[in-house]
C-alpha cells in the first residue's frame, strides 16, 4: 500500500510542477557545445550532451537512446562540418522531430558565421579523413568561442522570448570573462609565443592560430591515419632538428606512441583533453584555461 | 559599406596604440587588431571573388561564345593554381585578380542528391568444388572457389523535398560464369514531417525484420549470410515493395514499433509468394512441392510484417537493442495456404568512455527465428506429396571485438534445422546443419575492408565442408552514416 501511493504521488506532483516553467530542451552533440550552452542558458535549459569529453567525436555512437533525447528536444545544437556526418543523420531521422528539421529555428549548426580554416581544394580520401566544408575543431579558439555563443543566445531568444534577457544577460558576462581571460591567457603565453608543438592529430588548428603556436606536426601521417614508424622516425628528426619540446594528447589518442616519442626527442608529453568536461575543466573558459597552462607549464618544464 | 568601416577602424588602430599605454590593453588591442585584420583579408577576397565572377559573367555576355569556349579551360587551370594560395588566405595585393574558391562537388548532408559506391570482392577456396550448391547459399556470398565479385552497389539517397528522404541501392553482380546482372535492391522514399512521432516508408526496400536482414552486406561482420536468415528470407533477404509505418513510442527508453504490408511475390519474399526453381520437367517447386500462379484476392494475401524493438542502457559503457518480429502472408504452393515467421533479436555493445576511432569495442549480435511453412499436397509429382507442414527454426549468435583499432576479431555460431518431410530430402534449404566462423577483419580506413574468414561447416546433405574465405571492401563517395 505504502509503495503504491508513493508511486501515484510523485508522478502527480511533477504534473504540477511542470507548467511552472517549460524550459527548453537543449541537445548539444559534443561537450564543447554542451559547455557553451550551458554558458548561456544556465539554468534556463535543460542540457543533454550526446558525444562523451574523452570521447573520438568523428566516431560516436548513434545509440538509440539518443534517438528518445532527440525526440524530446527543442533545440539541437550540431558542430556541423561533417563533424557529425557519421552518426547524427540516422539519429535525427529516426527521432521525427520537426523542431529539429534544416532550416527550422530549432536546428543549430555552430560552425555557421565561423570562419572555417583548411577548405581543402580537392576532395581527395588519399589525404586521409578530410572535412570538405573545413577543419571541424573550430571551438579550440575564444574568439569563434564568442561567435557560438552569441550564435546561440540569439537563437535561445528566439524560441524562449520570456527567457530572453537571462540569455542576452549571460552572453555578456560569458564574452566579458572570455575577453579578459583572453588578455591573461596571451600575457601568461607571451614568452613562449612563436614556438612549435607537435600534436597527435589536427586538432587544435585554431588554438595555435588564436594563440600564436604552430602545429604543423602531427604523430598521424595523414589525419586519421594512425601513426607509422616510418612517418615517426621522420617526426623525430624533425623535433630534434628544430628543438621541439611538447607533444599533445587527447584522452583516446595512443599515449604510449606518444611517450615513445617523447623519450627519443627528449619531449614533454601534455594531456589535454579535447572537449570540457573533464576534472578541473567543466566550463569552456576552465578548459581554455588548462590548455593555456598546461602549454605555459610544459615550455617552462623545457 | 562594411569594407569601409573596417578600412576606418584598422586605419584608427594603427593610430591608436601609443594613447594606450596599459598593457592589457596594447594585448587587448592586438588581437582586435589581428582579428579584423583576418576579417579585412576575408572580404576582401570574398569581394575579389564577386568581382571575377561578374567579370567572367560580363565576358560570357560581351564576348562571342566561341572566345569563351577557348578562355574557360584556361581559366580553370588557373583556378587550381591559385586555389592553395587561397586556402592558406595569403593573396598578394595588387596581383592577379584571385579566382572563386572551387565548390566542393560531393558534400555530405549538403548536395541535391548523395552518391556513393562500394564493392565487395571474395577470394577463397572450399573443399567443396562448387560452393554455391549447398554451401553458400546466400546471394552475395562468395560462390565459387578462387575469385567471385558478388555485390557491388550504387547508392543515392537526398532529401527529396520539405516532406520525404529518397534512398535507393541499385546492386550489380557476376555470376559464376563472370556476367553481369542488375537488381534494384530497394527504393524508397521515407516521410520526415509526419505527426505524432509516426514516419512512412513506401518503394521496394528491406523489411525490417531482425538485426541483419534490413543491414547491406558491406556492413555485416562475417562476409556471409547467416544460415537461418538465408533459409527463411532466401539468399536475397526478406525485400519487397510496398509501405511501412513506424512509431516512436512515448517511453523514457527507446521503443519503436513496424508494420509493413507488402507485396510479397517472388524470390525476395522467399517464403511467401515465391513461385520457386522450375525442376527437370519444368515445374516451378519451393521445397518439392509444385507451385501456383497466386495473385492477390485481397489484403489477406499480402505480406504483413509487425516488428517491435527497444533498446536499454545497462551501463555506461554497454548499451542493449533488443526486438521481435514477425511475417505473415500466403505461400504459392496452393490457393489457400501460408507461412508464419517469428524472430528474436538482440544486439548488445560494450563501448568504453576513451574509444579512438570507435575501438575498442565488443559486440553480441543473436537471432533465433521459426518458420511454420503450410505446403498444399502435390499430386501431378511422380510420387505425389501429401499437404504437409515444414516447421523449421534456427539461430545465430556473432560475437565481434574491436581489439585495437582498425582491427577487428570475431566468432559466429550457426545452427539450422527443419522437421522431417515428405517433399525433398534433397533441398539445400533444409535439414540440419551447423556452422563455426572465426573472422578477422582490418580497417585501413573507414573506406577499406580486408577480412578472413573460416568456416567449419557441417550438414545432412554435404557431411563436413571446410572453407576459408577473404573479403575486400572499397567505398567512395558520400561519407554513409552508421546505423546502430
Amino acid at each position: 500500500m505504502k509503495i503504491s501511493l508513493r508511486h501515484f504521488l510523485l508522478p502527480g506532483l511533477m504534473l504540477l510542477a511542470l507548467p511552472a516553467r517549460a524550459k527548453l530542451t537543449v541537445v548539444a552533440t559534443t561537450p564543447d557545445l554542451g559547455a557553451i550552452a550551458h554558458a548561456i542558458g544556465g539554468d534556463r535549459i535543460d542540457l543533454t550532451t550526446l558525444a562523451r569529453p574523452t570521447e573520438d567525436p568523428h566516431f560516436v555512437d548513434a545509440k538509440p537512446s539518443f534517438i528518445v533525447k532527440l525526440n524530446h528536444a527543442d533545440v539541437l545544437i550540431e558542430g556541423g562540418a561533417e563533424l557529425e556526418a557519421g552518426w547524427l543523420t540516422p539519429l535525427l531521422e529516426g527521432a521525427r522531430n520537426p523542431k529539429l528539421a534544416a532550416g527550422k529555428p530549432g536546428r543549430i549548426s555552430a560552425a555557421e558565421g565561423v570562419a572555417l580554416l583548411e577548405i581543402p581544394v580537392a576532395l581527395d580520401r588519399s589525404q586521409g579523413d578530410i572535412h570538405a566544408t573545413g577543419n571541424p575543431h573550430f571551438l579550440t579558439d575564444p574568439l569563434n568561442a564568442k561567435l557560438v555563443a552569441a550564435h546561440l543566445a540569439r537563437s535561445f531568444a528566439e524560441l524562449d522570448a520570456s527567457s530572453a534577457g537571462v540569455f542576452q544577460a549571460r552572453l555578456k558576462s560569458f564574452t566579458a570573462q572570455l575577453d579578459e581571460r583572453l588578455v591573461a591567457w596571451q600575457k601568461l603565453l607571451a614568452p613562449f609565443q612563436g614556438r612549435p608543438l607537435v600534436t597527435y592529430h589536427n586538432y587544435w588548428i585554431y588554438f595555435g592560430r588564436r594563440f600564436n603556436f604552430p602545429m604543423e606536426l602531427f604523430l598521424e601521417p595523414k589525419p586519421g591515419i594512425p601513426p607509422t614508424p616510418a612517418h615517426l622516425a621522420e617526426v623525430i628528426t624533425k623535433m630534434k632538428a628544430d628543438r621541439l619540446t611538447l607533444i599533445t594528447v587527447q584522452p583516446y589518442q595512443n599515449r604510449r606512441t606518444a611517450d615513445a616519442v617523447a623519450t627519443r626527442t627528449d619531449a614533454i608529453v601534455l594531456d589535454w583533453p579535447s572537449f570540457p568536461g573533464g576534472k578541473g575543466t567543466e566550463g569552456y573558459v576552465e578548459w581554455i584555461d588548462f590548455l593555456v597552462r598546461s602549454i605555459a607549464h610544459g615550455f617552462a618544464a623545457k | 559599406m562594411k569594407l569601409k568601416t573596417i578600412l576606418a577602424w584598422s586605419s584608427v588602430l594603427f593610430l591608436a596604440p601609443p594613447a594606450f599605454p596599459a598593457d592589457d590593453q596594447v594585448q587587448q588591442l592586438k588581437l582586435q587588431l589581428r582579428q579584423m585584420q583576418e576579417d579585412f583579408e576575408k572580404t576582401r577576397r570574398q569581394q575579389q571573388a564577386q568581382i571575377e565572377s561578374l567579370s567572367q559573367k560580363l565576358d560570357a555576355l560581351t564576348n562571342p561564345p566561341s572566345v569563351v569556349s577557348v578562355r574557360a579551360p584556361a581559366r580553370t587551370a588557373e583556378q587550381k593554381k591559385t586555389a592553395p594560395e587561397l586556402a592558406t588566405a595569403v593573396v598578394p595585393a595588387g596581383g592577379q585578380t584571385a579566382s572563386p574558391p572551387p565548390i566542393p562537388s560531393a558534400r555530405a548532408g549538403s548536395a541535391y542528391l548523395n552518391l556513393s559506391y562500394g564493392t565487395l570482392l571474395s577470394a577463397g577456396w572450399s573443399s567443396v568444388p562448387d560452393p554455391s550448391a549447398q554451401l553458400q547459399l546466400g546471394d552475395h556470398d562468395p560462390i565459387k572457389r578462387g575469385f567471385a565479385l558478388r555485390n557491388a552497389e550504387i547508392t543515392v539517397d537526398g532529401a527529396v523535398d520539405p516532406y520525404f528522404k529518397g534512398f535507393a541501392n541499385i546492386v550489380l553482380k557476376l555470376s559464376k560464369d563472370n556476367e553481369t546482372a542488375v537488381e534494384l535492391e530497394e527504393s524508397f522514399l521515407q516521410s520526415t514531417s509526419l505527426p505524432a512521432n509516426l514516419q512512412l516508408k513506401a518503394g521496394q526496400y528491406f523489411a525490417a525484420f531482425g538485426r541483419q536482414n534490413p543491414q547491406h552486406p558491406h556492413t555485416w561482420a562475417f562476409v556471409d549470410q547467416p544460415l537461418i536468415l538465408n533459409r527463411a528470407f532466401g539468399p536475397e533477404g526478406l525485400r519487397s515493395i510496398g509501405a511501412q509505418l513506424s512509431w516512436l513510442a512515448p517511453t523514457p527508453f527507446y521503443t519503436e514499433f513496424f508494420l509493413s504490408v507488402l507485396d510479397g511475390q517472388g524470390g525476395t519474399a522467399f517464403s511467401f509468394r515465391h513461385p520457386g526453381e522450375p525442376d527437370a520437367t519444368g515445374v516451378n517447386r519451393v521445397a518439392g512441392h509444385a507451385t501456383i500462379d497466386r495473385t492477390l484476392r485481397g489484403a489477406h494475401d499480402l505480406l504483413y510484417v509487425p516488428r517491435v524493438a527497444a533498446s536499454f542502457e545497462l551501463t555506461d559503457t554497454t548499451t542493449l537493442l533488443a526486438g521481435l518480429s514477425g511475417a505473415f502472408g500466403p505461400n504459392a504452393t496452393g490457393p489457400n495456404n501460408r507461412t508464419e515467421l517469428y524472430g528474436v533479436d538482440l544486439f548488445w555493445k560494450w563501448k568504453p568512455p576513451a574509444a579512438a576511432q570507435g575501438f575498442p569495442y565488443v559486440t553480441w549480435q543473436t537471432e533465433a527465428l521459426y518458420r511454420r511453412f503450410s505446403a498444399a499436397a502435390d499430386l501431378v509429382r511422380l510420387t505425389p506429396l501429401r499437404a504437409e507442414t515444414l516447421r523449421d527454426s534456427g539461430a545465430y549468435s556473432q560475437v565481434v571485438y574491436g581489439f585495437k583499432p582498425r582491427w577487428n576479431a570475431g566468432l559466429r555460431f550457426d545452427y539450422v534445422n527443419g522437421n522431417a518431410a515428405g517433399s525433398n530430402p534433397g533441398d539445400p534449404f533444409r535439414g540440419e546443419r551447423y556452422r563455426v566462423s572465426p573472422e578477422l577483419t582490418f580497417l585501413p580506413s573507414e573506406f577499406s575492408k580486408i577480412r578472413l574468414q573460416y568456416n567449419y561447416d557441417h550438414g545432412d546433405l554435404f557431411g563436413t565442408a571446410h572453407s576459408i574465405w577473404m573479403q575486400l571492401e572499397f567505398g567512395l563517395g558520400a561519407h554513409a552514416a552508421h546505423k546502430y
